[in-house]
């Protein structure tokens, strides 16, 4: 007997997709609040720059300077207590979005005892139980997959409690991160995938690193949906968010957000910057600044430069109180180098 | 030269030697490397030969293996040597055993270059020396320069060889020695008669220890960075140890070794790398399997502590010249 012919076209995707998110429409109480969380990262950068140029944080340190909408419009979205947050190396932002005390995140760049992992941690390499900030990652792409792992204990508990993984466009090259699309989408864990495409991998551009240059794809052989978002718009991510949590509360399983985003500052503090031109950044920073587009946002519905002006210079009081904090505060004791290897002692 | 000139100089020379060579990994390409290493090599052979990986160091080490199988002689850089551990599966079962498994047909010569250690305040995932892991699995070379004329020397011999090599530059020596008195000015490497390197081709054979300098009460055994605070050390103490910069580890220069300790009767063993199972323990096993009869006293070793590098305490956790010179003390009580 003849074999059936097989199809004479392949079966059509079977990726289902949450509907199109609507740019969030915000009162303007809370857009208040956006500014100041995304101003509060900026000016936190801004010193810890400064700091690292007089020597007073050493080693390494990643600004997240012009990508503070995609925190401050992620996160404030979630349900703090109940969801989880993990992020790589770039994450002094996440912390400050999740409403941690900018004093101890400053006081952990200097190493400090005071910091939140007691200085031992570093830049890199901070968490907090009580935010459920699962780092901090320095091992490019590792956080994604951990992210898959803390999406699993949310649906095993039923907790109702959703994980945003955060990765840049350069980690979403990294095998593991495939690995854990399959198992997120086979298991329909309740996980949201933010690729932060500051469309720079230290030094290689998006599209001199990645075959498929449009991230949002890059769950289709996993049929996890993916949206792309303009990451410089607080109110487009909120809405994205607000439709992803939707999708993945609802037991749908994992989604992915892309997120076209810029990073202003180099890659780390010690990057010369030759693989983009001034004019590259000065055109992103003049006409797609997040906070100046919602500064403008804000006038047009009727705040008064007075209260912008208020909000910013709490801003500043606060660090600058976070600097000082970061200086004064002793190193830890030597004692502190054996704690925390073992559960018991080595 | 510094050392960063000396490695890009041993690339430059076997890339124009050697069309089956080529260089590829993370940044390296169009950025020339975040530390700088192959600046201007894409440039001068063409991005056929010298071209930028996605991050992905797994896949890295992966395509090369098959490239080396099939006759190419890749030179990857891996970033830091911590982002090393996703490819160590391709290291270990592959990369290692090719030539075992397939009855000498088939190997992989391949050179991992990847800037390891500490001393600039990198923390647990920039400061890392992963060395024993590699010095554990037969099948693998690994070699580390302490100077800009043997780095350029042993880079070229790594990428001759017929092995898979794992080459790890200490990065705090890429633009000059460090002794491990942070207090101190940085010292650049110029002057330094180890940064006196030929423009030309010349190699140094993996396998030969240096005997950086000769002693009579006690010898020291060291490699990268800590060959710098060796000397610092060693001068510290007042005593005249005799200090041997291991310069490959496998291959081990091991009748170096013994012909000191059998000479001296003392050793101590000094590396960043923490203490348990750490390269020291195989050192100080093999000096007293084959020196029991000549030693005075017992074998020590300096090393980092067993911890993760941490943020903080980056001079505590660093073994620095004070610690070395307390260990020489001790051994010369007995």
């Amino acid at each position: 007997m003849a074999r059936k012919p097989a199809s004479a076209s392949p079966p059509a995707s079977a990726t289902l997709h949450p509907p199109v998110p609507q740019r969030h429409g915000a009162k303007v109480e809370e857009m208040l609040e956006f500014y100041r969380q995304m101003v509060l990262i900026r000016r936190f950068e801004e010193r810890a720059g400064q700091l690292y140029g007089l020597g007073l944080i050493g080693g390494f340190c990643h600004l997240y300077i012009g990508q503070e909408a995609v925190v401050v419009g992620m996160q404030s979205a979630i349900t703090p207590g109940k969801d989880s947050v993990i992020t790589g190396y770039r994450d002094h932002g996440h912390m400050l979005a999740l409403g941690i005390d900018p004093n101890v995140v400053m006081a952990e760049l200097t190493g400090r005892a005071a910091g939140i992992s007691r200085g031992k941690g570093g830049s890199m390499h901070m968490f907090s139980v009580e935010h459920g900030f699962f780092g901090g990652h320095g091992i490019v792409g590792a956080q994604v997959s951990l992210g898959t792992g803390l999406a699993f204990k949310h649906k095993y508990a039923g907790d109702g409690g959703v994980c945003l993984a955060y990765f840049g466009d350069g980690a979403s090259n990294q095998g593991q991160v495939y690995e854990c699309f399959n198992m997120a989408e086979l298991w329909k864990l309740p996980i949201i995938y933010v690729i932060e495409n500051n469309q720079y991998a230290m030094g290689a551009s998006i599209n001199r690193a990645s075959a498929e240059d449009q991230l949002y794809r890059r769950g289709e052989s996993f049929r996890i949906p993916g949206i792309q978002v303009d990451g410089m718009d607080v109110l487009a991510v909120r809405g994205a968010a607000t439709a992803a949590l939707e999708w993945v509360r609802g037991g749908k399983g994992p989604i992915i957000l892309e997120m076209k985003t810029y990073r202003y500052r180099g890659h780390s503090m010690s990057d010369p910057a030759k693989y983009r031109s001034k004019e590259e950044v000065q055109s992103m920073k003049d006409n797609r600044d997040p906070i100046d587009h919602l500064k403008a946002e804000l006038l047009d519905h009727g705040v008064t430069e007075d209260q912008l002006r208020v909000i910013d210079k709490d801003i500043r009081a606060l660090v600058t109180k976070s600097a000082e904090f970061a200086e004064q505060s002793p190193e830890p004791d030597v004692s502190e180098l054996y704690t925390d290897v073992l559960v018991g002692q080595y | 030269m510094t050392m960063v000139q000396a490695l890009n100089s041993a690339l430059d020379v076997m890339l124009a030697r050697d069309p089956d060579i080529l260089i590829f990994g993370e940044d390296v390409g169009y950025f020339g490397g975040v530390f700088r290493v192959t600046d201007g090599l894409q440039q001068k052979y063409g991005a056929p030969r010298c071209f930028d990986a996605p991050i992905a160091e797994g896949g890295i080490i992966a395509t090369a293996i098959g490239m080396g199988a099939y006759g190419l002689r890749p030179v990857v850089e891996i970033q830091f040597a911590d982002y090393i551990l996703p490819a160590f599966d391709q290291l270990a079962s592959e990369a290692a055993r090719l030539r075992y498994r397939s009855n000498g047909e088939f190997w992989a010569p391949i050179t991992v270059r990847a800037p390891y250690g500490g001393g600039i305040f990198g923390g647990q995932t920039h400061s890392q020396s992963p060395e024993a892991l590699f010095a554990h699995v037969c099948g693998l070379k690994t070699v580390i320069p302490s100077n800009p004329f043997d780095a350029k020397g042993l880079l070229i011999a790594a990428i001759e060889c017929d092995d898979p090599v794992i080459f790890l530059e200490p990065k705090r020596l890429y633009h000059g020695p460090f002794d491990g008195h942070p207090e101190q000015a940085t010292r650049s490497w110029a002057g330094h008669p180890a940064a006196e390197v030929p423009e030309g081709y010349y190699n140094v054979p993996l396998g030969a220890a240096a005997i950086v300098r000769s002693g009579h009460d006690a010898t020291v055994l060291a490699y990268g960075t800590m060959v710098h605070v060796a000397l610092a050390g060693i001068a510290e103490s007042g005593i005249d140890a005799e200090l041997i910069d291991l310069r490959s580890l496998v291959p081990l220069d091991i009748d170096t070794i013994m012909a000191s300790v059998q000479k001296t009767g003392r050793c101590v063993i000094l590396h960043e790398a923490s203490r348990f199972g750490g390269f020291g323990a195989e050192l100080s096993a093999l000096v007293q399997e084959r020196c029991f009869y000549h030693l005075e006293s017992p074998i020590l070793r300096v090393t980092g502590w067993d911890t993760p590098y941490p943020h903080a305490f980056e001079w505590d956790y660093f073994p620095g010249p004070a610690r070395l010179a307390a260990a020489l003390r001790r051994v010369m009580e007995d």
